[in-house]
């Protein structure tokens, strides 16, 4: 198996798959939002009890591949007790990360590191994204799901 | 069938030379991630034989012009080379005349076909469609929006646990409202192959027409329309070996001669006028426009292919590889295979226990084998089989038990990373 390979599906990542954090429903969330990927059938929805702009619980239910999976129980992981504009920044350079569309502040993403290697594989990218764009449709209100296509 | 010596004028010998077979697929002779392609995701589409690409190029380079309107030389040429492929696949399919083959994109507009032009015009409110669980959303959605369009009701056949349609339920759901039976002739997810002949005599006992979906037939097995005996029949060439944008479209004269046109424009009509326009004969009153002349001509190509290799000794090969895959894969932990009725094409679909089909069709690319994961279009199988897609390996002439091994090895690789 190559470098490559090996780094998507490193100790860290299926760690996260074979046990997700924060994987349950948030009964009266504060935001919630569904993502889909009609590809290859990943859906998950978000959850998030926000009190004076800070998000106290974040979580998330759905099926998927181990890099949705992983990505999404480490945004949940990550997001925890920050603010909301933290949470936005902070997909932000998720999405610079994985897209590679410019350098993303690795400083801000801490261990979301991991998923550097995810650009290498381009039909990942969105199993990687999906998690952060149903975040980011459950924090600005938006009631339609969040489609990858 | 007899596995020894008998040979008829022109048949080939029994047993396929499959690196012969190999060497006449330019394709696969590639390195994907550094690995040996392994194709099997035949039920998406097929690769093509240096005949069939040398067809279409000899086509472009020497004969091409439009067809049926021109006087000259290159249009008569067309023209001929045309009308012999629709010739070829009358006789592939032993229908009666050439009028009743019409050219089409492909088996779901042959399908739309059928529920727009015989559909609208024979339907009414209270009418019944009988369809299967296990269809292609090619042979669901037409029939959908038909109903939607008409008032009629569309009923779906039960499928048992193996992948075999449930056939006293389909027996039960038949009545004299029933018109029309669509179903798969085998299908696209499972592998089942369908009883056709005892579904249409069903259906025609009631009254109703039948259609049957061919696409994932014709390039595994021996088709003959008459002899099932059902009304409508619909191919994709790209599954068999020929081109994309081609299919066809057969329907028994006496139902395809009744039909309202489907598509306007030339071609399909006789004369144009405002005070009034008269339609052409069959079948080119359902050929509207331009055809793809190269791809009706690829196709023509890939049934001669088909024929010169020899269909029964295609499907004794698919055979013996889908034997021997589903006794590898049983050898495996955590692979469970969805679709095992006793009548099944090449087609393997399965699931790994705790990893998601997209991780396992990721990770089996970067083997070099190509399969297929996710739904398949056939959505309601999924949700009849409680999984959300599987991973699909689906076998072809040019496939073999190297393949197979192949497979196997890439799916332990993928249960090593995820134990």
């Amino acid at each position: 198996m190559n470098e490559a390979l090996r780094e998507l599906y490193q100790e860290t990542i299926m760690g996260h798959n074979r046990s997700p954090r924060n994987f349950r429903a948030i009964d009266g969330a504060d935001a919630r939002a569904s993502g889909h990927n009609p590809l290859c059938g990943d859906k998950l929805t978000v959850f998030l009890t926000i009190e004076d702009g800070r998000i106290d619980d974040v979580a998330f239910v759905g099926e998927g591949c181990a890099i949705s999976k992983a990505s999404a129980s480490m945004m949940t992981e990550a997001l925890k007790g920050r603010g909301t504009e933290e949470a936005r920044s902070m997909k932000d350079e998720f999405l610079h990360l994985v897209t590679r569309d410019r350098e993303a502040d690795e400083a801000v993403l801490g261990k979301l590191r991991v998923f550097a290697g995810v650009g290498e594989f381009p039909a990942r990218v969105k199993c990687a994204a999906l998690p952060w764009r149903t975040l980011e449709a459950a924090l600005g209100g938006r009631n339609e799901p969040v489609s990858t296509e | 069938m007899n596995a020894g010596t008998a040979r008829t004028a022109g048949a080939p010998s029994v047993a396929l030379d499959v690196a012969r077979i190999r060497r006449m697929f330019p394709i696969l002779h590639q390195e994907v991630h550094g690995h040996p392609l392994v194709y099997l995701d035949n039920a998406a589409t097929t690769q093509k034989p240096q005949q069939v690409l040398e067809a279409i190029d000899r086509y472009y380079k020497l004969d091409n012009a439009n067809v049926h309107r021109g006087v000259h030389l290159l249009s008569e040429r067309a023209t001929r080379a045309y009308e012999a492929a629709r010739e070829k696949v009358r006789a592939f399919l032993n229908a009666r005349s050439t009028k009743e083959i019409v050219f089409t994109r492909g088996t779901t507009e042959a399908i739309n076909l059928v529920a727009q032009s015989w559909g609208r015009a024979a339907l009414a409110a209270g009418d019944e469609i009988v369809t299967s669980t296990i269809e292609h959303h090619s042979n669901i959605v037409p029939w959908q929006i038909l109903c939607e369009q008409t008032g009629a009701t569309l009923r779906v056949i039960p499928v048992e646990d193996s992948g075999r349609l449930d056939m006293d339920a389909f027996h039960g759901l038949l009545n004299e409202r029933t018109r029309l039976v669509a179903v798969g002739h085998v299908s696209n997810a499972l592998g089942t192959v369908n009883p056709v002949r005892e579904i249409t005599e069903a259906a025609h006992a009631v009254g109703a027409l039948v259609l049957l979906d061919g696409a994932q037939a014709t390039p595994h097995m021996h088709v003959d329309v008459q002899a099932i005996g059902c009304d409508f029949y619909a191919l994709s060439g790209h599954k068999m070996y020929g081109p994309t944008g081609i299919g066809v479209l057969w329907a028994r004269e006496e139902v395809l001669g009744i039909m309202p046109p489907y598509q306007g424009g030339g071609d399909m009509i006789s004369s144009v006028s405002f005070e009034g326009t008269t339609y052409n004969e069959l079948p080119y009153r359902f050929e509207a426009g331009t055809p793809d002349i190269a791809g009706a001509i690829g196709l023509g190509a890939a049934i001669d292919f088909l024929e010169e290799t020899g269909i029964e000794a295609i499907a004794r090969h698919e055979h013996d590889l889908l034997e021997y895959a589903t006794r590898r894969l049983g050898e495996l932990d955590k692979i469970r295979i969805i679709g095992t009725a006793p009548e099944k094409a090449a087609v393997i679909s399965f699931e790994v226990q705790g990893v998601h089909p997209h991780d396992v069709g990721s990770l089996l690319d970067h083997e070099g084998v190509a399969v297929r994961t996710g739904h398949h279009c056939a959505q309601p199988t999924m949700e009849r089989f409680g999984v959300p897609a599987t991973t699909r390996a689906s076998f072809a002439v040019y496939n073999s038990r190297e393949d197979v091994d192949r497979l196997v090895d890439a799916l332990k690789t993928v249960l090593d990373i995820f134990a």
